[in-house]
């Protein structure tokens, strides 16, 4: 399995002009060698802090899938891929952090599945609950590659959503994301410490649930904000395959032996053994979910 | 007996800096804001002879090349010939270009209608007229005023407001003053501006930390940790001196002000910036 993915550097607010240039990126990717799979960042033909601009720039999930399979083929005539692109979502004036997974096939696309970005940072330099909805579940798919989910930056920073995932079978963890890099202690030793942390949850992730990782972050400035890149992908023993810089924009592919997984996971079997915990753990009453909060009324 | 190991709390210490990597982020800011959203190529700044300003003209070369920087000497009747000397060592080590206006008759032509102006009055109209000239310049020369505060004088106030702030990017504003000295250290601004004593040279042998009432490197290690929630008893038993904690706090509460555009009277639900959200790059 091929894997490509563009490390993105939007123009602020320009949908048409980053269209473009995903195009460029496509038709770079069909002289070098089509890959199987391409993913973008969040927020990839917008940008990513837009206040209020959201309201103007928010495309429907129809309309964003109608114009990345246009730009693919426009790019690559024919050649069937499988295309995930993060995009501010409005559906019918609800608007959403999301990401779409599309099918382009000769003749015809479909949109596999849109994933709504669960958790919404609202503190310190984000504020996206203040303008946008969040998503409800975390879902996995049937793609060409096997089971898959699609995460939103900080949708894997709680261990429990990329847990849940793969307990729904995910075998492969795709996340766009957007992360304004910050930390500069004398400690760095060459990198920011949000992407030491990255780095470090894209790894332990990967192991500890037998997945792939393809991670795909936006870069350039917005407003001062730096975005981190560091596009990769993570095999299923944690281990990065390929990892792009922080700062410039690029293409990053990498191919995926996916019998690594079933490898990774007999080596390490910590998720089959979670699976027969599992209910064990989330009957425990003193867990705030919904059937305890009975129990405890009642107590 | 078995080996203690133990903690060590370092928090008297300013906070420290990987300079290489703030070296190269700082230098893709530049070169984003300038180039790639503006379209610009040339920058313009005012070089005082200090460390702020010195190493604002150091990332500046290393975004755009020495022949796209204009450094502008700003001199008033009481600056030190030393401050002159200072910057000259700047633009000579770098190769940039440089002009030096003497600011004085722009100053005393209004402030001779106001002779009882005291020494604070007199310095904000000198750091005003220099935004003034800067700003004035960067039309001429199709370049943008870089900034050069950094961020231990903007959290304390120490700086005049709609002047030294004014510049619409500013590469170290996030960086204290401590973390400013590390970064020209290895970026190889002359020794002679790192060492000498911080001055906003407004008056004669004035320096900063005798205005301030505490050494940059406490104020840094102060502020660094109060920025993060730190209340005052806890960094009072972190061996910070209780005075210097009331200095700092009070400095920081009353300037919260000089860190925001001016206050608008919201009267609808469009107030710009209130309502109506859009970001500065949008």
């Amino acid at each position: 399995m091929k894997v490509a993915i563009v490390q993105f550097k939007p123009r602020k607010g320009c949908y048409t002009e980053n269209l473009a240039a995903a195009t460029q990126a496509f038709a770079q990717m069909g002289a070098q060698g089509l890959p199987d799979l391409v993913v973008l960042p969040e927020a990839a033909l917008t940008g990513y802090f837009l206040e209020g601009a959201v309201y103007e720039l928010a495309q429907s999930a129809q309309h964003c899938a109608r114009d990345l399979a246009a730009a693919w083929r426009q790019a690559n005539g024919a050649a069937p891929v499988e295309l995930v692109c993060g995009f501010y979502e409005n559906d019918a004036g609800t608007y959403y952090n999301s990401a779409l997974y599309l099918t382009i096939e000769p003749d015809a696309y479909r949109i596999v599945h849109v994933h709504r970005k669960l958790f919404l940072p609202t503190y310190g330099v984000f504020d996206e609950d203040r303008f946008l909805s969040r998503g409800r579940r975390v879902a996995a798919f049937e793609t060409p590659f096997g089971r898959a989910a699609i995460l939103l930056c900080e949708d894997l920073w709680h261990s429990i959503v990329p847990t849940m995932a793969a307990l729904k079978g995910a075998r492969l963890l795709i996340v766009p994301s957007a992360a304004p890099g910050r930390g500069i202690d004398a400690s760095c030793a060459g990198e920011l410490t949000s992407v030491t942390r990255w780095r470090e949850l894209l790894s332990l992730t990967a192991g500890e649930h037998g997945v792939f990782i393809i991670y795909a972050g936006l870069v350039g400035f917005e407003g001062g904000k730096g975005f981190t890149g560091s596009s990769s992908v993570v095999d299923p023993h944690g281990v990065a395959l390929v990892r792009a810089d922080a700062l410039d924009a690029c293409i990053v592919r990498a191919q995926l032996d996916l019998r690594e997984i079933d490898a990774a996971r007999a080596n390490l079997p910590l998720l089959g053994d979670l699976n027969a915990v599992l209910c064990d753990l989330f009957l425990d009453d003193e867990l705030p979910l919904p059937h305890c909060r009975c129990d405890a009324s009642s107590r | 007996m078995l080996p203690v190991v133990e903690a060590q709390a370092r928090y008297t210490d300013p906070p420290g800096i990987d300079a290489a990597l703030a070296q190269r982020w700082l230098v893709a800011f530049l070169r984003e804001e300038l180039v790639t959203r503006r379209g610009m190529s040339r920058a313009v700044l005012g070089l005082s002879g200090g460390i702020d300003s010195a190493l604002t003209a150091y990332l500046c070369v290393q975004a755009l090349g020495p022949e796209s920087v204009y450094a502008f000497r700003l001199p008033y009747t009481t600056s030190s010939a030393q401050s002159l000397e200072d910057a000259a060592l700047v633009v000579n080590a770098l190769g940039i270009h440089c002009r030096t206006i003497d600011i004085a008759p722009a100053v005393d032509g209004y402030l001779k209608l106001e002779p009882d102006a005291n020494a604070r009055r007199r310095g904000n109209v000198m750091a005003r007229v220099r935004m003034l000239v800067l700003f004035d310049q960067s039309a001429k020369l199709d370049a943008l005023p870089i900034g050069t505060g950094n961020k231990t004088e903007r959290l304390l106030g120490y700086y005049t407001w709609h002047a030294d702030d004014a510049p619409p990017i500013n590469p170290l504003g996030d960086l204290f003053k401590t973390q400013v000295w590390r970064l020209a250290e290895f970026m190889g601004v002359p020794a002679q501006l790192i060492d000498k004593a911080p001055s906003a040279d407004l008056e004669p042998n004035q320096t900063d930390e005798a205005d301030l009432g505490i050494s940059y490197p406490r104020a840094d290690a102060l502020l660094a940790q109060l920025l993060q929630g730190a209340v005052d008893a806890q960094l009072i038993e972190r061996g910070f001196d209780p005075a210097q904690v009331r200095v700092v706090r009070a400095r920081l509460d009353r300037t919260h002000w000089k860190r925001h555009l001016p206050t608008t009277a919201m009267l609808s639900n469009t107030a710009i910036n209130e309502f109506y959200l859009r970001p500065v790059d949008y």
